[in-house]
């Protein structure tokens, strides 16, 4: 118990809950341009696991990890372009078609994986990136090994939130955006092209799940495995509510859940008499009862889940 | 010159027959994709292809065994079209289907001292409870406190894996090999086989009465009209005098309970133990099942049977062609794409216009 009260434990957990923080921002901050467009994107999981499989192959291919961070980003805008034929064009429920695309894409990845990898006995490991201190700032206590010892992909995280904020609430297009999110026929009446703001917004959002695939493979491990994602795509679902689809609102909620999941690994090493099990569990129960308490007052865009048809 | 246009124009009315065909030429088109994949990897997608229905079809033996994997398909995939008929989401079948079998595990490693068609009741119920229950959870949220169903259902998915590992490398951990699965269920709660020689089991006939069930559940009582009327526009449901929130709760609880027999058959009727991977996503694949059945119980039973045959198929091809079973997951994730863009044509048809 002594081991949880020293300095050098509290800055290790925080430094990890920025870190397990990352994929959840990035992933989040594509759920809620797609939701703020009026998509629900359920392919979520299954893009930021194949991405993850696809940054993974590329960097253990070439040899180069900024390769493997832009394939994954383009196969995710790709799998967006892929959602926003089904809930965009085609106008089908978009619960099944998200659903759809998460099947498709886990089952391609592994598909894609034991075609290429096999089943060796060492798994196949990359060399991921490494931290970047950054000079000065890091020698701040506390602050500085938390906040300025971090991957660079963190860092993109935590810069695009601001960038993304600035986006949806300060240009044309965010109003757009938003225009079509909750009123789509006063939007096309105003000489908003529905349709195409859509597709932009889920090939954005899919471009940001691609990248946080990214970080499962590139950073946070060095390996691919098959559960590797393990249903944050689905937390990221849940942390969209509780921002309540405003991108300043993602930092939050995010380091909240990637606490949990630095706190449980912890717990976990330190050994209760408790199966490690309830500590990996941890992080699914808390976003259920977050859910419950934000659940009465969330306010989705009014044209969520529905589809728009030109007359 | 000319060319012909063709627009998409609203269909007036769709033919029965064409509801019934539609799902077979998805299947068509989802095997020209898979094919498409299949060359990609290097490999020969006829080959690969006949493969599937040669191993799930071609020997008594690859028949049989398409009916035991049919058998956990039929239930879930029936679990979730009944909660979808209301638009309840469960996409929690997978975690109640191992509330299920966790359930009948214990309730077979207890010995119990009854005969065997009591004993396999007790089972029966004990996992159907157990799904029920698991599913209540996420109704009941939904119901009463506007919770997000997809969310929590696959969540919860996540939490009873977790339960049942605990518990596989904790307590019930077996004793004579240190694996983590249970010990066996007593002889007594096993259940009998259907055809000699095979592992045909009692829960081919039990997914079949769920399937009659459902239909008239959703047919002829009270509460089948509630679902499909909630399903359609819950709003309106409201002022019809519904009671929305208990046709909810009851979905769910019948949805869950389903998808648990799913999990006492595999333990029961199959493994006669609680293993970490007794579902190879069975839970998962009876949305495909569900959407590929047109959400109709007799549908189901067919699309259950079809994927049964991919699923036991695959693994043969994978030991004659050496390309990976898991192209049983692709075409499952193909099929259900293909189904939902051709869903368009129940409300539009092509047609040329001048």
């Amino acid at each position: 118990m002594k081991d949880i009260l020293t300095v050098g434990f509290l800055i290790g957990l925080l430094s990890a809950t920025v870190r397990m923080a990352t994929p959840l921002i990035l992933a989040t901050l594509g759920e809620v341009i797609c939701e703020r467009s009026g998509v629900l994107n359920l392919g979520i999981e299954g893009i930021m696991l194949f991405s993850s499989l696809v940054a993974f192959l590329t960097t253990y291919f070439t040899g180069n990890l900024w390769l493997g961070v832009i394939s994954a980003v383009i196969v995710g805008a790709l799998f967006g372009i892929l959602m926003a034929l089904f809930a965009v064009s085609l106008g089908v429920s978009q619960h099944v078609s998200g659903l759809g695309i998460t099947l498709f894409a886990s089952g391609l990845a592994l598909f894609v994986y034991r075609q290429t990898i096999g089943t060796p006995i060492v798994p196949p490991t990359v060399e991921t990136f490494k931290t970047l201190t950054i000079p000065y700032l890091s020698k701040i206590p506390i602050l500085g090994p938390v906040l300025f010892d971090q991957y660079i992909l963190t860092y993109i995280a935590l810069i695009l939130i601001p960038i993304f904020s600035f986006i949806l609430y300060k240009t044309n297009f965010g109003l757009s955006l938003r225009a079509v999110g909750e009123n789509p026929e006063a939007a096309d009446a105003l000489g908003i092209n529905v349709y195409r703001t859509r597709y932009i917004a889920l090939i954005i959002g899919g471009a940001l799940m691609g990248l946080s695939g990214s970080f499962f493979t590139l950073a946070y491990f060095n390996m691919f495995l098959y559960g590797i994602v393990g249903g944050r795509g689905w937390v990221s679902i849940a942390l969209t509510i509780f921002a309540n689809w405003d991108p300043k609102r993602v930092l939050l909620g995010a380091l909240l859940f990637g606490g949990i999941d630095a706190l449980q690994l912890r717990l976990q090493a330190i050994g209760f008499d408790i199966p490690y099990q309830f500590f990996l569990m941890m992080p699914y129960v808390l976003t259920i009862i977050v859910l419950v308490l934000v659940a009465r007052n969330a306010l989705a865009p009014s044209s969520l889940l529905k589809p728009y048809k030109r007359e | 010159m000319q060319f012909p246009k063709y627009r998409l124009v609203k269909r007036e009315k769709v033919s029965p027959t064409f509801r019934i065909l539609l799902p077979f030429i998805a299947v068509g088109i989802s095997f020209i994709f898979s094919s498409i994949i299949i060359l990609i990897a290097g490999k020969n997608p006829i080959t690969s292809i006949y493969s599937i229905f040669y191993g799930a079809l071609g020997t008594r033996l690859g028949f049989m065994e398409t009916l035991v994997k049919a058998t956990p398909l039929i239930l879930t995939g029936i679990a979730v079209s009944f909660a979808f008929t209301g638009k309840f989401w469960n996409i929690g079948a997978e975690g109640q289907f191992y509330a299920g079998a966790l359930a009948a595990t214990y309730i077979g490693i207890s010995n119990l001292n009854l005969p065997k068609p009591i004993y396999i009741i007790f089972l029966l119920i004990g996992g159907f409870i157990a799904g029920g229950l698991w599913a209540l959870l996420p109704g009941f949220l939904k119901a009463y406190l506007k919770v997000d169903d997809v969310v929590t259902t696959l969540l919860l998915n996540y939490i009873m894996i977790y339960i049942v590992t605990a518990i596989l490398e904790g307590p019930w951990r077996d004793p004579i090999t240190m694996w983590p699965q249970s010990a066996m269920i007593s002889p007594n709660a096993e259940f009998p086989r259907l055809f000699a020689r095979t592992r045909v089991h009692l829960g081919l006939i039990i997914s079949i009465l769920a399937v009659i069930a459902v239909y008239i559940i959703i047919k002829y009582t009270k509460l089948g009209f509630s679902l499909r009327a909630t399903g359609a526009n819950p709003k309106a449901s409201n002022y019809l005098g519904i009671d929305v929130k208990k046709t909810l709760l009851l979905a769910s609880i019948i949805s869950g309970g389903i998808a648990g027999l799913a999990g006492v058959g595999e333990v029961a009727g199959v493994h006669f133990r609680l293993t970490e991977n007794i579902s190879p996503g069975y839970g998962y694949t009876g949305i495909v099942v569900a959407m590929l059945g047109n959400l109709n119980p007799f549908g189901v039973l067919l699309s259950a049977f079809f994927f049964a045959i991919i699923i036991t198929g695959a693994h043969y091809m994978s030991r004659a062609t050496g390309v990976t079973s898991f192209i049983a997951d692709v075409i499952q994730g193909i099929t259900l794409l293909v189904l939902l863009a051709m869903l368009i044509f129940y409300e539009y048809e092509i047609r040329r216009v001048e």
